[in-house]
């Protein structure tokens, strides 16, 4: 008899081997390559050309760069990052009102927009200035720590009278002497490079400091210095503090400048010369005559 | 032969790639299962010689990591017979070994009972050059072996060196290093019909599998169920399977006969099937379940329903006592004892120094086949089952499995043949660039 069910006819023919591509299919996914792959591989592959597909459209990326802008202003805007004054400590009421000059900031501004290095260099940049710290202290203060440069000397330039500061380096205009008349002057082609001598000399002056007009720098060499009525002590190119300070005790021994001289010549060493004024030599020759 | 030689060849170099990767299949394509086993060699094995645990013939140094039997279908007689059938056949076992064992294999070793198995005693004898043996000169004396006429449409399975002798001194196993002049040797080539490899070799070309090995199912049975002083003294392993009953005598843990009876446990299963006209299937069933060889009283009480679906009810519901069906049984298993009897015979197995008989294979399992084997073979028959190995499952333990156990020890361990050794230079033929290279490597 036939079986009348077919579905039983089915099953009694079913065959347990896989088929060619099944079986290789299989083998396939042995691979350790291939699964890793397959595991791995491919969705990344996937989700990077989802990833790479949105972003190609450009209002997309426009969307997520707006949004990520946003996003960090709220975080930059906050009332906790927010500067609101400037302090300049260490700075007289010029240099201050420089440093607020060069630095034209609106507050209340985001910390995170502040450049305190590029600030800082704009502020070294001021002559005026040796040293400068910026930073931003709790409670949306900018503080400006600055070092301000000393005047050791008045400098007399072709462009006009300067203050300096004992390396030499120009701060500030002055317009009269008399405004800094407690500083020595000092003035000549290339005495800003030697200024610490210039300004030994000044300290080894002593009872002639009174006198003292300035100091020139003769030749790039040697110094002069030049006394109030006109009379110039000329010092060797070496060892000039030495040679000044044979001037002034010379003129502590015997009051030397007192004396009609308009020219104490110490170039060398060994044999200081004085030039005397026309009339003081005329009156000497006539008081020898006498003498005779 | 340099064919042969060519290809075997090529056959240990995948078996080298394979232990390289690590991963091995075994595949045993028998008349009546197909059975396969996916090896995994992880280098030296867990235990050292100082642990008290010997080599264990190699097994310890892999495990099975997979097991996978079917039922085989389109091989008779341990031939193939429909190729597409036994290619799906041998594709579900890889799979499912494959499934189990969680990785791709690629190379397989395999082994087959059938193709008539022929056995040749070769001798070739040497003079050693210089004054010591070298492998120079064992490769030597291997191809000086003469070659008999083994027949049109034969091929070369097996050609195993089983014995050395130098000068007066025989039996040895390893003779390189050792002084004399005049090196002799026995081997032992098995053969089979070609268009029988070239059948398997197709099927698994076609499963995607490259072919790393072949041996004959009777030699690897012996490997696995004869213990080792039956393989030192002289043993014979009868391996019963399906379709074809094979035979391997061992001396000196060298196969040095091999052959084979064309009948099997499907024959018996056929002539139950005649006999009390059943379906093969039931008949089958009928005789695991019920079979025998010795009847007793018990067994004339002891009725065996026979179903069948006929349709008719009479026929539907005949019963036969167990006897009837051990006198079905018996003369078909008396007869293949006998063919064994007499191969054995010829083969010279009575001028052994031990007489051992171990049966083994799928048809040993027939209870009391001891006491009947008795009767045939002589009085030291025992039953064997295969070696146990690492791994394998409870299953797969049976005597039906020592073919496929003995060619995992076999893939660990591979017996020393004809072509592991190198053709002597004057074999290659002239302008040959590796004999160039040969002639470098001498002399510098």
């Amino acid at each position: 008899m036939r079986s009348l069910k077919a579905d039983r006819i089915e099953t009694a023919k079913r065959d347990p081997a896989p088929s060619r591509w099944g079986y290789r299919y299989q083998r396939l996914m042995l691979t350790p390559g291939f699964r890793k792959l397959l595991k791995v591989g491919l969705p990344m592959l996937v989700v990077g050309g989802l990833v790479a597909g949105w972003t190609a459209r450009e209002a997309n990326r426009q969307m997520v760069a707006d949004a990520y802008n946003d996003v960090k202003s709220q975080i930059q805007q906050r009332d906790e990052f927010m500067v609101k004054v400037m302090t300049v400590d260490g700075a007289d009421e010029t240099l201050s009102a420089d440093v607020r000059t060069v630095l034209p900031i609106e507050f209340p501004l985001s910390s995170f927009d502040l450049d305190l290095e590029e600030m800082r260099q704009t502020v070294a940049a001021l002559p005026a200035v040796a040293e400068v710290s910026l930073r931003v202290r709790p409670g949306g203060v900018l503080q400006i720590n600055v070092t301000q440069r000393q005047p050791v000397a008045v400098f007399r330039s072709p462009e006009g009278l300067k203050l300096i500061d004992a390396e030499g380096v120009l701060i500030q205009n002055v317009m009269a002497r008399a405004d800094r008349a407690d500083l020595p002057l000092i003035t000549g082609d290339g005495a800003r490079d030697v200024l610490a001598e210039g300004l030994s000399i000044y300290s080894v002056a002593g009872p002639i400091l009174p006198r003292m007009r300035g100091l020139v720098r003769m030749g790039e060499r040697r110094w002069d210095v030049i006394l109030d009525n006109g009379q110039r002590i000329l010092l060797p190119t070496e060892n000039a503090v030495v040679a000044f300070e044979r001037v002034v005790a010379l003129n502590q021994a015997q009051d030397l400048l007192e004396r009609d001289v308009a020219v104490v010549d110490m170039r060398h060493p060994d044999r200081p010369t004085i030039r005397m004024n026309e009339q003081a030599v005329a009156t000497l020759r006539q008081i020898a005559g006498a003498e005779e | 032969m340099r064919d042969l030689y060519q290809s075997q060849r090529a056959q240990r170099a995948m078996r080298q790639a394979a232990m390289q990767r690590g991963v091995i299949a075994i595949l045993d394509v028998g008349s009546s299962k197909i059975a396969c086993l996916v090896l995994r060699f992880d280098g030296q094995g867990q235990f050292n010689e100082s642990d008290g645990v010997g080599s264990l013939a190699g097994q310890s140094s892999f495990r099975v990591i997979g097991a996978a039997t079917t039922r085989s279908r389109g091989v008779r007689f341990g031939e193939i017979d429909a190729m597409a059938e036994t290619e799906r056949a041998i594709r579900t076992a890889v799979q499912a070994a494959q499934k189990m064992a969680n990785v791709r294999v690629d190379h397989v070793i395999a082994c087959m009972s059938g193709g008539r198995p022929r056995s040749y005693g070769l001798d070739g004898q040497v003079d050693v050059m210089g004054s010591v043996v070298t492998e120079g000169d064992i490769g030597r004396v291997l191809a000086e072996c003469d070659v008999p006429d083994i027949g049109e449409g034969r091929e070369v399975m097996h050609a195993q060196p089983i014995n050395f002798a130098l000068d007066h001194r025989s039996g040895l196993a390893d003779p390189r290093g050792q002084i004399g002049q005049t090196l002799a040797t026995d081997m032992h080539l098995v053969t089979i019909e070609d268009s029988v490899i070239e059948n398997l070799l197709y099927c698994i070309k076609r499963c995607d599998l490259e072919l790393a090995g072949i041996a004959s199912s009777a030699y690897a049975a012996g490997i696995s169920s004869l213990v080792e002083d039956e393989q030192e003294l002289g043993a014979a392993c009868i391996d019963m399977g399906g379709g074809s009953t094979g035979i391997s005598i061992f001396m000196r843990k060298h196969m040095i006969y091999s052959d084979s009876v064309r009948m099997g446990g499907d024959h018996v299963t056929s002539d139950i099937s005649m006999g009390l006209q059943v379906a093969p299937a039931m008949a089958e069933r009928i005789k695991t379940f019920y079979g025998g060889v010795l009847a007793t009283g018990m067994d004339d009480r002891e009725m065996i329903e026979v179903g069948s679906d006929t349709g008719d009810w009479e026929h539907d519901r005949r019963t036969v006592s167990r006897a009837e069906l051990i006198g079905i049984m018996r003369p078909r298993v008396e007869e293949i004892l006998e063919e064994v009897r007499v191969r054995l015979d010829v083969a010279g197995f009575e001028h052994l120094p031990s007489q051992q008989i171990v049966l083994t294979g799928g048809g040993s399992q027939i209870p009391g086949l001891d006491g009947l084997a008795n009767k045939i073979l002589g009085q030291q028959v025992r039953i064997g089952r295969p070696l146990r190995v690492q791994g394998l499952p409870q299953a797969a333990t049976g005597s039906a499995f020592s073919a496929a156990v003995g060619l995992s020890l076999f893939a660990a361990h591979p017996q020393d043949e004809w072509w592991d050794f190198d053709i002597p230079a004057e074999k290659y033929p002239a302008r040959s660039f590796k004999r160039a290279v040969r002639w470098f490597r001498e002399n510098w």
